[in-house]
């Protein structure tokens, strides 16, 4: 005599189990019959499995977790450039790209962005080229070639009827953009635009051309590169982007501010608050961590991730980060910059409470994490 | 007996005040001399026996103490002028600016120091720092021109070099003298010091301004003598003897009525002496140097950095009862045993409580004296005398044994020690042993248990500890033992387990149909616990036989079930399951292996399922059991099979070279019609790509290509029999690409992953012409190692070989700090008993573990494949 439906949900509700296993337990349990006894003995049984795996109290996890993350770092490749996703773009990988993310830098030597486009966008090529286009930044070079005439002291853009057209721009567009940026007049002839420097002097006139090249005729500023690319796993287009800057990229049309994301965490703390850096974190150092083959709890990661983000900004693991902010004055001078330490404890008249695990090494006491936080005697028997 | 250890509670860290220091002086250091003429120390020098003795036989003055009692004492040196402490140096600076220089009021008006000082309190209330208060308070502090209080005009103070402060009126300069400097602090109000982040009652800022010097303790600087009777003194000691000295020529210069520039030339002299006897190595200063030119070591020199005083003596210290030697294999051990060397055995000692229950049994190790192995080597009476045990006296001190005495006795089989080999990079690093005495010199350890330590036996040495308490033996029993960590908590599978020829072994052993007759079965299964013989397989001319799965199903525990794939399986479209033509499909029910191939994902460490398996559903004493059995049979049976490897395991037949050259004929054609379109300009870039770029990832692409095809070639010609291809396969050791490159063609060299380009200009070497992109002049080594490489394939092979050194060389450096840094942020890290986990303190850093409290190494019985096991098991039928 099979239960109902109804007593299953009522006797999986507040289980003491995490929802992945109530999930499972509920869409196993309704692919099968089972009688109310044989269900108390499942549950029995899962929550007997589920005890077995908790972790011990006074498990020293931090160590645990740091020593599992920095062991397997002895067997990572230090070969910096490698290609992910698409084969058109540069990703820092291995050791220092893991030590960039516990670093929390600000600027990771290679920014990159995932960008993933609402529906209409994300199943047509042109349109998403069209984004493309419009994300990726432009400068001068991308439509045109500029040359410097030293005879008549002035600037010459030669414009790509091609590139402009492709670009989704127009010699006037673009004559309007230099005038506002430069604060010169242009003078546009078809496809020609020539420019004349205020006073005829030749520094003037290099110093001119310099300026033009750098500005930016449309698109965001830290994206140099935009990549279609088509993922095949969830059938639509997708773009990559060489250089980051989430907050510019999320406000245009078309791209899918739930799915895109970036590998800098600062900006995705900056944008999206603390706890999005703190998946973030996860995330790039699990990536890392699997394209190298080695596999790493991610319990581990995501303590890591934790303390660095527990106060709520992102902080680097380190002398400049969480072990310079520690409380105790004998754990901070015995990690990094001893002396300063120290003087300066003793200017402030602080007060070292041994709590921790270096000072009490220190003094040569039991420290109290694991075994040694327990505190039982026997009482004798009389 | 000894009496309740007392435990520090808190440490408070201050500066000392010049009057607090005269009184726990000891004395007062006049005389830079040491030692007189008898070479007795002289009284208020600066080897005065009131600080301390270093010499045996003396006697401290003050305490009483022996050398090695008396901890020393400080005495102190009466500076002549006040001088600055370097490390305040920017302090001073800051002060000087934000106080007035006339009535020493903090440069800001009331409200403002009510608000920081409130700021201030309550961030030392809730334990975070106070540097950017202070530092803003003293940034605004330092803007008014003239002082809110009394009104005095205020002058920009410069600072020159370290420690010299100069006022600027105009273009006339006045230089701020320390006295003056401690004068003007004298002044600051404590509320004022406050707001400038330091705690008046612990440190009001005209102490940062020396005026007696302390003079440390003989005991911390103690001077050695040398073979010729001569003594050395410390570093330390010469410095203090230059202040000195400095000292009283400035005294006498003073009283003399001197000049005025002598004088601040000498004063500048003392700064400049006290400066590098705190810190000699502050940037500006010259640091002073020893008689032979090496810089000194003074005061913060030994505190900081690896081999100071707080990483190196005080994080990180030296032990009793340690061993260290050589490490070499040992396959007849258990994985958790370890050989030591009997002469070590014999110096090493474990102390036992004498008592009614033991007491013959230490009576027996006293009598066999201490060059007898299981001996003892001390006596402690329970008036804590330590006597000795000798060959003369063992007899005697056995007989006068009595309850409650402590015995030294020597290391013995069975017990437990503590086994480490360095880097300890994770906690499988150290492991507890149980110990087998042994002949030789050298440790002796089962090459399954390499693995976590990461050791090799090309020379490697490793450390023991010899645990001293019944409490440490238990705890290491339980928890640090070898079956107890058979689990790696980075990923929770098997980290212990079979290594190169355990996996062939076995390999050779369950591959096919082996059939072994009774002998053989009896051999291979000798050095297991297997002590039964199992019905025969079958009859073979009239002879019982075995098959290779029989013996190993002997060795795996009752009840095991398991399916799997096995390494060499080759993912073809639809699996033939048991037919396997590679026998890859493993199946074992109850204990017993009916098909399949044991290799390194079954047995092998890291990956091993059947050990995995093993260890979760059995128990680690079960499965460490496993682990010693599966070596033996593994070492017995490849000694049945015979293995072996030569140079001329790589050998091909003719025709496989002339394969193998045609088919790098064909590519470096192929390479040839890229360079041809390129030079016409007719190559396609790949989407955002140059063309030059595209022809280099064309050509290194096509050359890639064939090395495979070579390596294809040489495997298909090599088969399945042959060692090194066995060993490939199987995941013994080696890979085939390095048999691709031993037989085949070794490839593409690349120096950051592109061909190599340097060299001459425009060409690698000389030998090529100019501009040459062909597949040779660029590092393709088209010869396979066995043949032999051409001189310039040699060198573009040394070239790539090189970064890979280069590469090793600061890898292991840089992951070396990332796990220093990593473990330094999270170590006061704990799980509570309510689940979170929290820091030291008391700060919440997680409120359940890993968000699910799940243990990473005991992860596998909280996975939703568990509950299905579970609801499979309980109904008895399988989930759809």
């Amino acid at each position: 005599m099979a239960v109902s439906q109804k007593t299953i949900d009522e006797m999986t509700e507040n289980l003491p189990l995490p929802q992945n296993l109530v999930d499972a337990l509920r869409s196993d349990l309704q692919k099968v019959d089972v009688t109310k006894k044989q269900l108390e003995d499942i549950i029995e049984r899962a929550l007997e499995s589920y005890e077995y795996a908790r972790i011990a109290p006074c498990e020293a996890a931090g160590v645990v977790s740091a020593q599992s993350i920095g062991e397997p770092g002895t067997q990572m490749t230090m070969r910096t450039f490698h290609y992910a996703g698409v084969a058109e773009i540069n990703v820092t990988l291995g050791l220092p790209r893991l030590i960039e993310i516990v670093d929390a830098r600000k600027n990771p030597s290679t920014p990159m962005m995932t960008i993933y486009l609402t529906e209409e966008y994300a199943n047509d090529r042109d349109m998403a080229r069209k984004l493309a286009w419009d994300i990726e930044a432009t400068h001068i070079k991308h439509v045109g070639s500029l040359s410097t005439d030293l005879t008549e002291m002035l600037l010459e853009i030669e414009l790509n009827e091609k590139a402009i057209i492709q670009r989704g721009l127009t010699a006037e567009e673009i004559a309007e953009k230099l005038e506002d940026e430069l604060g010169v007049t242009v003078v546009t002839e078809k496809n020609i635009l020539t420019i004349r420097p205020e006073n005829e002097s030749y520094r003037e006139l290099l110093q001119l051309s310099k300026n033009a090249e750098s500005v930016i005729i449309k698109g965001v500023k830290a994206i140099n590169r935009v990549v279609i690319s088509k993922d095949d796993i969830i059938d639509e287009y997708v773009m990559y982007t060489e250089g980051s800057a989430l907050k510019h990229v999320l406000v245009f049309d078309g791209v899918d501010t739930t799915r895109t994301s970036t590998n800098n965490v600062n900006e995705v703390y900056e944008v999206f608050g603390i706890e999005a850096a703190r998946n973030s974190i996860i995330k790039e150092a699990t990536d890392t961590l699997r394209e190298q083959g080695l596999t790493v709890d991610v319990r581990h990661i995501m303590l890591v991730s934790d303390i660095m983000t527990v106060d709520g900004e992102v902080k680097a693991i380190g002398r400049h980060g969480i072990s310079g902010e520690k409380a105790s004055v004998l754990a901070r001078a015995a990690f990094e910059v001893t002396v300063s330490h120290l003087l300066d404890a003793g200017l402030r008249g602080d007060v070292d409470e041994l709590k921790g695990v270096t000072e009490n090494v220190i003094v040569g006491q039991p420290i109290k994490l694991g075994t040694g936080h327990i505190k039982l005697m026997a009482t004798k028997k009389t | 007996m000894s009496a309740v250890p007392k435990k520090i509670k808190e440490i408070q860290f201050g500066l000392i005040s010049p009057k607090e220091f005269r009184k726990m002086s000891v004395t007062r250091v006049i005389t830079a001399d040491t030692y007189d003429d008898d070479g007795f120390p002289i009284e208020m020098g600066l080897m005065d026996p009131k600080m301390g003795v270093i010499d045996p036989g003396l006697r401290c003055k003050t305490c009483g103490g022996r050398a090695g009692e008396c901890p020393g004492h400080f005495g102190h040196v009466e500076l002549i002028a006040p001088v600055v402490h370097v490390g305040f140096a920017k302090l001073i600076r800051k002060i000087l600016r934000a106080t007035c220089r006339d009535c020493g009021a903090l440069l800001l008006d009331s409200n403002q120091k009510k608000q920081y000082l409130e700021q201030i309190r309550m961030l030392r209330k809730i334990g975070q720092p106070i540097e950017d208060i202070t530092n803003e308070a003293f940034k605004e502090a330092r803007k008014p021109k003239t002082c809110q209080y009394c009104g005095a005009r205020q002058l920009d103070v410069k600072v020159e070099k370290p420690s010299t402060y100069v006022e600027k009126d105009g273009t006339h300069e006045h230089k701020l003298m320390a006295s003056d400097i401690r004068s003007r602090f004298e002044k600051i109000s404590n509320d004022d010091i406050e707001v400038m982040g330091m705690d008046p009652s612990k440190a009001r800022p005209e102490w940062t301004i020396m005026t007696v010097l302390p003079v440390p303790p003989v005991t911390m600087r103690p001077s050695i003598t040398l073979e010729s009777g001569q003594r050395s003194e410390d570093d330390l000691t010469h410095k203090l003897v230059d202040i000195i000295r400095i000292n009283q020529r400035f005294q006498e210069n003073r009283e003399a009525g001197a000049p005025q520039l002598i004088i601040e030339d000498l004063w500048e002299l003392l700064q400049y002496h006290v400066t590098t006897f705190i810190d000699n190595a502050v940037s500006g200063v010259p640091p002073a140097r020893h008689r032979s030119g090496r810089p000194l070591k003074t005061l913060s020199q030994r505190l900081k950095g690896k081999e100071g005083r707080f990483r190196g003596s005080l994080s990180g210290k030296r032990v009793n009862f340690s061993a260290r030697t050589v490490i070499s294999p040992d396959p007849n051990l258990s994985i958790s045993e370890v050989g030591v060397p009997l002469s070590m055995a014999m110096e090493l000692s474990i102390p036992v409580n004498v008592t009614k229950r033991n007491l013959e049994e230490v009576r027996e190790f006293i009598k066999r004296g201490p060059d007898n192995h299981p001996g003892a080597n001390y006596v402690i009476r329970d008036d804590n005398r330590r006597l000795k045990v000798t060959d003369k006296n063992c007899e005697e001190l056995a007989e006068t044994l009595e309850l409650g005495w402590k015995v030294d006795r020597q290391l013995k089989n069975g017990d437990i020690i503590l086994f480490n080999r360095q880097p300890s990079l994770h906690r499988m690093s150290i492991m507890a042993h149980e110990v087998k005495v042994l002949p030789h010199k050298t440790f002796r350890l089962n090459p399954a248990v390499c693995p976590p330590y990461n050791a090799d036996f090309d020379g490697d040495e490793m450390n023991m500890h010899v645990l001293q308490t019944e409490e440490a033996r238990a705890e290491a029993k339980m928890l640090i033992h070898v079956q107890e960590n058979i689990l790696s908590p980075r990923f929770g599978g098997p980290i212990i387990g079979g290594i190169h020829d355990h996996i062939s072994g076995m390999y050779m052993l369950t591959k096919g149909d082996n059939r072994v007759d009774k002998n053989d079965f009896l051999e291979m299964l000798r050095k297991s616990r297997i002590t039964e013989i199992v019905e025969p397989a079958g009859e073979e001319d009239g002879k019982p036989y075995w098959t290779g799965k029989n013996v190993f199903s002997q060795i795996l525990p009752d009840g095991l079930n398991m399916t799997y794939k096995a390494l060499l399986c080759e993912n073809c479209d639809t699996c033939k399951k048991e037919d396997c033509n590679r026998d890859a499909y493993v199946t074992i029910r109850d204990g017993q292996l009916l098909s399949g191939t044991i290799d390194e994902k079954a047995v092998g460490a890291f990956k091993g399922l059947i050990l995995d398996r093993i260890v979760k559903d059995y128990t680690p004493a079960v499965a460490l059991q496993f682990i010693d059995d599966m070596t033996r049979l593994a070492i017995r049976s490849i000694m049945h099979f015979g293995f072996s490897f030569g140079i001329n395991d790589e050998d091909i037949p003719d025709e496989a070279s002339a394969q193998i050259s045609e088919l790098l004929e064909e590519a470096e054609m192929r390479v040839m019609d890229f360079i041809i379109a390129f030079n016409e300009e007719n190559l396609e870039p790949l989407p955002g790509r140059t063309v030059a770029e595209t022809l280099e990832l064309r050509i290194m692409q096509e050359l890639g290509k064939a090395r495979d095809a070579t390596g294809e070639i040489a495997g298909k010609y090599l088969g399945l029999d042959n060692t090194a291809v066995i060993m490939a396969v199987s995941g013994a050791r080696g890979s085939m690409l390095n048999l691709t490159q031993m037989a085949g063609c070794v490839g593409q060299q690349a120096v950051r992953g592109e061909r190599i380009r340097r060299g001459y200009a425009g060409r690698t070497l000389s030998n090529f012409n100019h501009g040459d992109l062909g597949a040779a002049a660029h590092g393709f080594v088209k010869s396979s190692y066995k043949k032999g490489l051409s001189p310039t394939e040699y060198f573009f092979h040394a070239i790539g070989g090189r970064e890979g050194l280069v590469d090793t060389a600061v890898r292991t450096s840089q992951s070396g700090y990332l796990q220093r840094r990593l473990v330094n942020a999270l170590q006061d890290l704990e799980v509570q008993y309510d689940g979170t986990v929290r820091d030291t303190r008391g700060m919440v850093v997680q409120f359940k573990y890993g968000e699910d409290g799940v243990d990473p190494m005991k992860s596998d019985y909280s996975r939703p494949q568990t509950i299905r096991r579970i609801i499979e098991d309980v109904i008895g039928k399988e989930v759809e």
